[in-house]
């Protein structure tokens, strides 16, 4: 008997009950979009936290000072030395492999251009902040090595900073107030949004840190160190000479704990990421059950058709059907009903998929694995699910079945 | 006689054991039936008629004796030749017709060439089916259900889907046994007239009037054959069917 037969005789015995095939399919459709939806929400919740891990930066590594302080005063000897100008010097000499480095100084200030005047934070950075953050100027320029060594008035603004201040006019070449002192806008960032945490990364002024320090804050020390590595690689081979260096430069003896932590872009990223990866996991495994109860209703209801045709399966024995004839036709009704469920079920998962990034604004990602996946595991539970039925119909005795009100 | 057997049973035998109690349900049963012969089985219920077309079905194995079918000897055969015999070589006919439901008649009658061995276009299998169902009149509804057709017509397909595959035997198991004395007597007419083109025939029956359509007829009692002569007054049921009075409407389609 050819394949093209068997294919034949298992459509038409679908066809002939429309209402049990759709059901049948419906719960292989509904495990099998659930899974699609589910994996693309999650993956989607993975790129965009990736996505804005990698707008801090990239190969960036960042050291953090320890020392404790309370607004501007040290808390004691024992809670460690502060990241100092000294510090960072010395780190952009001697550490191997910097594509570049910036230190970070912030305070909270009035800054105002004729009438207007807005509250923001004032950053004090070095030239090579740009690189560092990924982070590139939409107009303008920004400050050079030269404005850092004489710690020019010079200010690069943030999108909501420009926005309020000048109202759509272009703010270079202006003259702003930073604390009543006049400072120059030479440039203007690009915009970047809300952060993970949904604060306006936007609303921020760049100064020289030299500037900042000598008239903003006042302080002598930095709170943070933002360096950028050659490469990926590159970074744990930085992270160790900054640790080394560091350890020696503040007398950390051996046993002690570090004054300072280093948090590397790459491993947040990988945090992070592993997160959201736990997550998509989590919501595939759950849809993944919908998706097994979809295949024990398929053998159900290929059980159910077994007894209830058991006498067209005599008739079919009778009429010279093979025992491996009969097992290929419910085996191939079972596939087509997991499979066609399978490929619907990819088509509504989309939808699912499409509509929830529409209507909630998430990202979602369709991969074509979990497409890939879905399918093979769909054809798979047919298989799985219909073979005991299948075996349970091909060893009928055919006088029994023939018999068999 | 010189000629070759359809059937030629052998001192057959068949013991159904059902737990600690052996059925003796046919006892030592030989039987030759040529070519052309048109055989009711008879017998009370119990007498092993059924389980004797069984074996003679293919669909049941023998437990002593031996039988050929039509030159071979089919009771060594293994389960997948048995349903090459019963796919090319017999034909079946049911008493409750046994037809797929919500499916056409035409569908039903390519049943078996679907399991043939030798493989059949599309186009074939749509030709070979039209026209056995012409054969019994049933051309103009080839597309019907079954639950649309009379009881008669439901036999008649069944009768078509038998004769599909050209069989050397057709067997028919109580073939009017569901159905009124006048479209009885119908579908004896489409059987005799089979036989009168050539086609040998067992039928089982245990209706007497049935029976006198055939040609030779074999009465079993408890698993053996009790008699086995030939039909004397004959009758023809295209004939019966002359003097009748027409029927009330046979039941539309």
């Amino acid at each position: 008997m050819k394949f093209s037969a068997t294919w034949m005789i298992a459509l038409r015995a679908l066809r002939r009950n429309p209402m049990r095939t759709g059901l049948t399919m419906l719960g292989i459709i509904i495990g099998v979009a659930a899974v699609i939806a589910m994996v693309a929400i999650g993956s989607g919740a993975k790129a965009e936290v990736a996505a804005s891990i990698e707008q801090m930066g990239q190969n960036m590594v960042m050291i953090i000072s320890r020392a404790a302080r309370s607004g501007r005063v040290h808390m004691g000897g024992d809670s460690g030395v502060a990241l100092t100008k000294q510090d960072y010097d010395a780190i952009r000499q001697e550490v191997c492999g910097l594509a570049g480095a910036t230190p970070e100084v912030r305070a909270n200030a009035q800054v105002a251009y004729g009438n207007e005047n807005v509250n923001t934070t004032i950053y004090g950075v070095s030239e090579e902040y740009p690189a560092v953050r990924a982070w590139r100027l939409e107009r303008g320029e920004h400050f050079t090595g030269l404005d850092i060594r004489r710690a020019t008035k010079v200010a690069v603004l943030g999108q909501t900073v420009a926005a309020n201040l000048f109202d759509g006019g272009d703010p270079v070449g202006q003259m702003i107030r930073i604390q009543h002192a006049p400072y120059e806008v030479i440039g203007v960032l690009r915009p970047k949004g809300a952060n993970m945490m949904g604060r306006d990364q936007d609303d921020l002024v760049l100064v020289p840190w030299t500037s900042a320090m000598v008239r903003l804050t006042g302080e002598t020390t930095f709170r943070s160190i933002s360096v950028q590595a050659e490469s990926a690689e590159r970074i744990p081979e930085v992270v160790e000479q900054i640790t080394e260096l560091l350890r020696q430069r503040h007398r950390i003896p051996e046993g002690r704990d570090d004054d300072f932590m280093i948090r590397n872009m790459q491993d947040m990223l990988e945090v992070a990421t592993s997160t959201a990866q736990t997550m998509t996991v989590l919501l595939g495994a759950i849809a993944g059950v919908s998706l097994l109860v979809g295949g024990i209703g398929i053998m159900n209801i290929m059980l159910v058709s077994v007894t209830e045709r058991t006498r067209e399966i005599g008739v079919r024995l009778a009429v010279g059907a093979r025992g491996a004839d009969i097992l290929l036709q419910f085996l191939v009704e079972a596939m087509v009903l997991s499979i066609s469920g399978g490929v619907l079920g990819i088509a509504l998962g989309y939808a699912v998929a499409h509509l929830v990034s529409v209507r909630f604004g998430w990202i979602t990602l369709v991969s074509l694995d979990s497409v890939a996946l879905a399918f093979v595991f769909s054809g798979a539970i047919g298989i799985f699910f219909g073979f005991y039925p299948a075996r349970k119909a091909a060893g009928l005795d055919p006088i029994e079945a023939l018999r068999y009100e | 006689m010189s000629e070759q057997p359809v059937i030629r049973l052998e001192a057959l035998d068949k013991v159904y054991q059902t737990g600690e109690v052996a059925v003796h349900a046919v006892r030592e049963v030989s039987l030759d039936v040529f070519p052309g012969e048109f055989v009711a089985v008879m017998g009370p219920s119990g007498s092993g008629k059924s389980t004797l077309m069984n074996l003679i079905g293919c669909l049941d194995r023998p437990t002593a004796g031996r039988y050929w079918l039509d030159g071979e000897e089919v009771g060594s055969l293994s389960p997948n030749e048995l349903s090459r015999v019963r796919n090319q070589r017999l034909g079946f006919v049911f008493q409750g017709f046994n037809l797929l439901a919500r499916t056409s008649a035409l569908e039903n009658v390519e049943l078996p060439l679907l399991y043939s061995p030798q493989g059949h276009s599309r186009r074939e299998l749509r030709r070979r089916s039209r026209v056995a169902l012409e054969r019994v009149g049933l051309g103009p509804w080839a597309r019907h259900h079954p639950s649309q057709l009379s009881g008669g017509q439901q036999q008649r397909v069944a009768i078509a889907r038998a004769l599909i595959n050209e069989p050397a035997l057709l067997l028919a198991d109580e073939p009017t046994g569901n159905l009124d004395t006048r479209t009885s007597i119908e579908i004896m007419a489409i059987i005799q007239q089979l036989n009168q083109k050539g086609m040998t025939i067992l039928m089982v029956t245990h209706e007497p009037d049935i029976a006198r359509y055939c040609r030779r007829e074999v009465m079993m009692r408890d698993g053996r054959i009790v008699s086995d002569r030939p039909v004397v007054d004959r009758r023809d049921a295209a004939a019966d069917l002359a003097a009748r009075p027409e029927p009330d409407a046979e039941v539309p389609a």
